[in-house]
């Protein structure tokens, strides 16, 4: 940042003509931020994870943090966040990629338009989608999702006071604010297919479905595989949905409860920082373990890709 | 033979369009629910939930005067939050380009070791560091004030990623010729290669807009006063487990959005290049 004045640019132009030494002052802005905001905080969080931290006494502790974790409440937390995961995938890879595929189609009209309406969710903030849905699956008879159950003849339900509801709730709203989003991320997988595959399918008779199994599907792919690691990451670390769905931390029996809830809860509302930090490598080694696993199924690690 | 295939392809045309509508309603109808909300006075909506009923005796702009009549604090965290987006986007892409042009443009030996650790750093969830950053932002003073948000995170790495595939395909002549003409590095940084990532800009600019704007959690852990939050902190405070303000929430999240929607109309171009711009190579 020291290098934003012009007058400093000035002082130490003599050794900018050095292109030995210009690659090193372009990426300093780089090391500052890694050293003090990324690899001190990832190792004081592993440091953490191994001591009991209070005011003024911090002691090491070993695998007592860890071994901590072990209770219902982390387990209903890793349980709560991996179906998260498991049904965002299956929703939002499938969909988006179908949508994809159909918006990409000669027959589509109005593509742009539709492009960009299902885009608009992805714009408001997580504050703003939550409150919206907090009042949408609201448990009075007026609101908007009973309102829509009752035309089937169901009745009202507390979307918000019970586990499987909650768990709808959390889903359609993560539907809600990312098709759009993925749905971008397929266009332009698809953008890097060349036509001419198509049309030399097309003379050897290829069906419609035929061409989108053999050859839309395995050259999207990497984009696929590229989607599949976000959205892991992405599940295992929601937070904000839960925590604006129910008004802070603390839904009803923690059906809501996620791992970084878990962690946000032990961390900073109880100031637990040994307990936190053990929750946050957790989630590190779980994300990394589900990743690394979903990359080898799909085969990214032989040599050919 | 060719009339058929026409009217094969319009029935094909209204499905997809019928398909696409029903997606489209999805999208729009939490927003256009919450926007008829914000018109509504705060009791309603405590009775009768979030609905679409539009009646013109309770029709008002009361929650909007509110919002802005100084009463309320919205307005200081509308500018909290302008402050805020303005100075981090702008950092983010100073920094982040230098970081991404350095690593483009230079063969230097540790090139690949950095490059390595930028990838590193996408790798891993922010979330597991909030403690120890917390820790890290009451040793350094940077707790409850707008550099603690900022600066944790505004040498991005996606944006350094992003700007360092642009900057790879630039031409390297103009470069060549600058050194001749006896420009310093960083000279020929700002005037002649920055101008030409103009593009690259436009697109990360609106991508770390929309995430200054939105961003939750760290915020939310750094800002402790109720005159220091950004509207999302700040609205997310009107939720509580004693009672809830609608008032003042609906139209704050309505305002809130209007913002982005007003860019994103006139930039779309940019914005979608912005969001693929970590898949496209993927």
């Amino acid at each position: 940042m020291e290098n934003s004045s012009p007058k400093t640019t000035k002082k130490i132009s003599g050794i900018l003509y050095n292109q030995k030494i210009a690659p090193y002052v372009f990426v300093l802005p780089f090391l500052i931020s890694f050293v003090i905001f990324f690899a001190s905080p990832v190792l004081s969080a592993i440091n953490m994870s191994f001591q009991s931290v209070l005011p003024g006494q911090v002691e090491y502790i070993g695998l007592d943090n860890y071994k901590k974790l072990w209770n219902p409440t982390f387990l209903k937390a890793l349980m709560n966040s991996s179906k998260y995961t498991f049904y965002t995938l299956l929703i939002l890879i499938p969909i988006p990629l179908i949508l994809a595929v159909f918006l990409n189609s000669k027959v589509m009209v109005a593509k742009n338009f539709f492009r960009s309406t299902l885009f608009v969710p992805a714009l408001t903030s997580v504050v703003v989608a939550g409150t919206i849905f907090r009042l949408a699956f609201g448990e009075l008879e007026g609101s908007l999702m009973n309102t829509i159950i009752s035309y089937f003849g169901i009745e009202k339900q507390r979307w918000l006071g019970k586990e499987n509801l909650a768990m709808i709730t959390l889903i359609t709203l993560a539907a809600w604010r990312w098709i759009g989003i993925n749905l971008l991320y397929f266009m332009a997988g698809l953008q890097n297919i060349s036509k001419e595959l198509y049309e030399s399918a097309e003379i050897d008779g290829a069906s419609t479905w035929d061409k989108f199994l053999r050859i839309t599907v395995p050259l999207l792919k990497p984009i696929t595989i590229y989607v599949f690691t976000i959205s892991i990451y992405g599940g295992y670390s929601m937070f904000t949905e839960s925590y604006m769905l129910w008004a802070g931390n603390r839904s009803p029996n923690d059906i809501g409860l996620t791992i970084v809830g878990y962690l946000y809860r032990n961390g900073l509302e109880q100031n637990n920082l040994g307990l936190g930090s053990a929750v946050g490598i957790a989630l590190l080694v779980i994300t990394f373990i589900i990743t690394i696993t979903q990359l080898k199924f799909f085969g990214m690690f032989k040599k050919e890709e | 033979m060719g009339q058929e295939e026409k009217t094969k392809w319009s029935l094909n045309t209204v499905l997809l369009l019928l398909l696409f509508i029903v997606f489209a309603v999805f999208a729009l109808f939490p927003l256009v629910t919450l926007t008829i909300a914000s018109f509504k006075p705060a009791q309603e909506l405590m009775r009768f939930g979030l609905n679409l009923k539009i009646s013109p005796e309770i029709f008002s702009f009361k929650n909007y005067t509110y919002l802005f009549s100084g009463k309320s604090l919205y307005l200081t965290w509308y500018t909290n939050s302008l402050i805020i987006t303005a100075v981090f986007t702008g950092l983010c892409l100073f920094l982040s380009s230098m970081v991404g042009y350095g690593l483009a443009v230079y063969n230097f030996k540790f090139r690949n070791v950095i490059f390595a650790l930028v990838l590193v750093t996408m790798m891993v969830p922010l979330e597991i560091i909030i403690l120890p950053l917390y820790k890290l932002s009451i040793s350094l003073k940077l707790i409850n004030s707008m550099w603690g948000v900022i600066l944790p995170f505004v040498v991005a790495p996606l944006p350094i990623f992003f700007f360092r595939q642009y900057a790879s395909g630039l031409p390297k002549d103009f470069l060549d010729a600058a050194r001749v003409d006896g420009t310093t590095e960083l000279g020929t940084f700002f005037r002649i290669m920055m101008p030409l990532m103009a593009p690259a800009f436009s697109s990360m600019a609106i991508l770390q807009a929309l995430f200054a704007w939105n961003n939750f959690l760290w915020p939310l852990i750094v800002l402790r006063t109720n005159e220091q939050l950004t509207i999302p902190i700040g609205l997310a405070t009107l939720l509580t487990p004693y009672g809830n303000n609608f008032d003042m929430l609906i139209s704050g999240a309505v305002m809130a959005i209007i913002p982005i929607l007003m860019v994103f109309l006139f930039f779309q171009r940019y914005f979608i290049e912005g969001m693929t711009a970590g898949g496209v190579k993927g």
